[in-house]
């Protein structure tokens, strides 16, 4: 989005400041007076929602790092003098584990938002594989600290995950157990294992801050998609980010809050699993491992797969499909509102979706293994064969002629007014 | 007096001999990094373990650990070794012994799982070989799957009394630790 910033330093350091390092008119032409499309839908709000996500994860997670002890000996009892003796530990420990949920929650509608209105299209390729690796980021961050609190669940999945990597053996043998044995630091999960997750645990939301940073300067460069696909053409297809979209984002925000404080006030160990508050036993399997719920989809693709290389490499594809998606829809037409034979597709992958989280955790056999491949079958069509084939088969519905004449009343011109001057009118 | 071809030769390779200079410094620098997260000294140190077996009554299965690892030994009865013996190898998933102290390419008959006239004694890691649970099948009142030897809970994988796998994910069968009698009823593992 090209346009300049209006920033206007108000006082004689300002000016000094500004000639020096312009970063105030940096944010005031990004973040204030940056063009957003006017007809941005309460799905827009989750990008706000998650750089809020990310920072609380990180101040949240500071405090607990405070107090953790990341040894095998103490571990699970650290999170629990966090929970019972640490001032107002429980609060903050319980901010971080939801949050966790939460994050994934935001990211998910997120992901699906873009899927629907093809965020994803040109020229926002670069913007959604920025995405994707954020995701990936994300999911071994998670990974890693549901690792920390040293419970069973812990324990038996980092075993699961950390094994995935054993199939390698298929390949090459030998290969996946060195590989293995690698990230283990033994051979088997141990302290040392805990000990080296607790510092990516600590690493990698810096990751995911750098890659965030890159996400939103690819969103800078494009300006956002909205929900007609359409460029934005026309001053008064848009409106300034500030209060605008500011405003909208505010709104949006507060209402995940206070579904995040639902959670975390009254039901923190809703989203975990009852396994994790019983320390880790590297004898015990529990009988029944499930990973969190925000894995549980790609969990039940893993064990669709009648063939531990063939799950793992379904599991892994299932991600990195993601990547390829701006290129399998042949589509000219970016928002699903107009394409009205794909939408049902879409619709049917978010039941897929949805679907394989709740055969994930469910135990694999009989009609749950059926489900699962059918499942599985559907996710990877869908982005396979159905984007392609769909988009150039399909007539899409006529687009309406810019972005204002899809949200104004016909004939009325835009008022130009609102774009300048809000205050005013 | 050198050519100017000369000159950009000789400059080219100085800029690829420094370059590769350059790469093998950085790929020395980097290999402490990554080697660190290998098993340390401590870990390799290759603990072996004595066990005396004279408890375990006939039918019955005991749990050690070896290398942080669950090692199962059971006492087979005459009927299950009898079910062990009796399958064909070409109806087997993975067709090796997967015994530490045999070549790879041993046949997975039973005889080549437990010692000569030890056949009574079934020693195992008890690691299901999909995705590191610890299969169900010790204690007496545990579920053994369908073929009588040990269940993985995690994905359903089922290995006979021979800790072979028979159905489900898991690639290969249970494997057999290096170990050896030391007495009549005490084994040495590692």
């Amino acid at each position: 989005m090209e346009h300049s910033s209006s920033y206007e330093p108000k006082s004689s350091f300002a000016k000094w400041w500004d000639d020096r390092l312009p970063i105030a008119r940096l944010m005031h032409g990004q973040f204030v007076d940056f063009p957003t499309p006017r007809n941005l839908n309460y799905l827009w709000t989750f990008g706000g929602i998650l750089t809020f996500c990310l920072v609380a994860q990180i101040a949240t997670g500071i405090v607990l790092a405070m107090h953790y002890q990341p040894s095998a000996a103490d571990a699970f009892n650290s999170v629990e003098a966090i929970r019972r003796d640490v001032n107002y530990g429980w609060m903050i420990r319980n901010f971080h584990a939801v949050g966790a949920s939460m994050f994934f929650i935001a990211v998910y509608i997120h992901i699906f938002r873009g899927l629907y209105y093809g965020s994803y299209k040109a020229p926002r390729e670069v913007l959604w594989i920025l995405g994707v690796l954020i995701f990936l980021v994300m999911m071994a961050t998670a990974f890693m600290g549901y690792a920390l609190p040293w419970g069973q669940m812990s324990f038996w999945g980092v075993t699961v995950i950390t094994n995935l990597f054993s199939s390698l053996n298929e390949i090459i043998p030998g290969v996946g157990t060195a590989v293995v044995e690698w990230l283990w630091g033994g051979y088997s999960v141990s302290g040392t294992t805990l000990n080296r997750f607790f510092s990516l645990h600590y690493l990698l939301p810096f990751v995911l801050f750098g890659l965030v940073a890159l996400h939103i300067w690819a969103l800078h460069v494009a300006g956002q998609n909205n929900p007609t696909g359409l460029d934005i053409k026309t001053k008064s297809d848009a409106v300034p980010m500030y209060p605008y979209a500011v405003a909208k984002d505010a709104v949006g925000l507060f209402a995940f809050l206070i579904l995040f404080a639902w959670f975390v006030f009254f039901l923190p160990d809703y989203l975990g699993h009852a396994d994790n508050y019983t320390e880790a036993n590297p004898l015990v399997t529990p009988p029944h491992i499930v990973p969190e719920w925000y894995f549980l989809p790609f969990y039940a693709i893993l064990r669709a797969i009648p063939s531990k290389l063939g799950g793992v490499i379904a599991m892994f594809s299932a991600i990195a499909v993601l990547v390829f998606v701006p290129w399998l829809d042949t589509s000219r037409v970016r928002s699903a509102k107009y394409r009205p034979l794909y939408k049902w597709f879409f619709w049917l992958l978010v039941i897929s979706c949805v679907g394989l989280g709740y055969l994930g955790a469910k135990p694999p056999e009989g009609a749950y293994v059926i489900w699962s491949r059918i499942f599985t079958i559907y996710y990877f069509a869908h982005f396979l064969l159905i984007m392609p084939i769909v988009g150039l088969i399909e007539t899409p519905k006529t687009l309406p002629k810019s972005i204002s004449a899809s949200v104004l009343p016909s004939g009325s011109g835009a008022p130009q007014g609102a774009v300048t001057a809000p205050e005013t009118r | 007096m050198a050519s100017e071809v000369e000159d950009t030769s000789r400059r080219d390779f100085l800029v690829i001999a420094g370059n590769a200079f350059a790469a093998v410094g950085a790929a020395a620098t980097l290999w402490p990094f990554v080697a660190q997260m290998n098993p340390d000294a401590g870990a390799q140190a290759l603990a072996s373990v004595e066990i005396d077996l004279s408890p375990v009554k006939e039918g019955q299965a005991i749990t050690a650990m070896w290398r942080g690892k669950p090692i199962f030994i059971r006492n087979r009865t005459a009927d299950e070794i009898k079910a062990a013996e009796t399958v064909p190898v070409a109806d087997l998933p993975d067709p090796s012994a997967r015994n530490d102290l045999l070549p790879e390419a041993t046949p997975a008959l039973d005889t080549n799982r437990v010692k000569e006239g030890k056949d009574n004694w079934l020693i195992l890691v008890g690691i299901c070989t999909h995705l590191g649970c610890i299969p169900k099948g010790q204690a007496m009142a545990d579920t053994r799957g369908d073929f009588g030897g040990w269940f993985c809970p995690c994905h359903g994988s089922h290995y006979d009394t021979s800790g072979r796998i028979r159905k489900g994910p898991a690639p290969r069968n249970l494997e057999v630790p290096p170990y050896e009698f030391v007495s009549d009823t005490k084994i040495k593992i590692g």
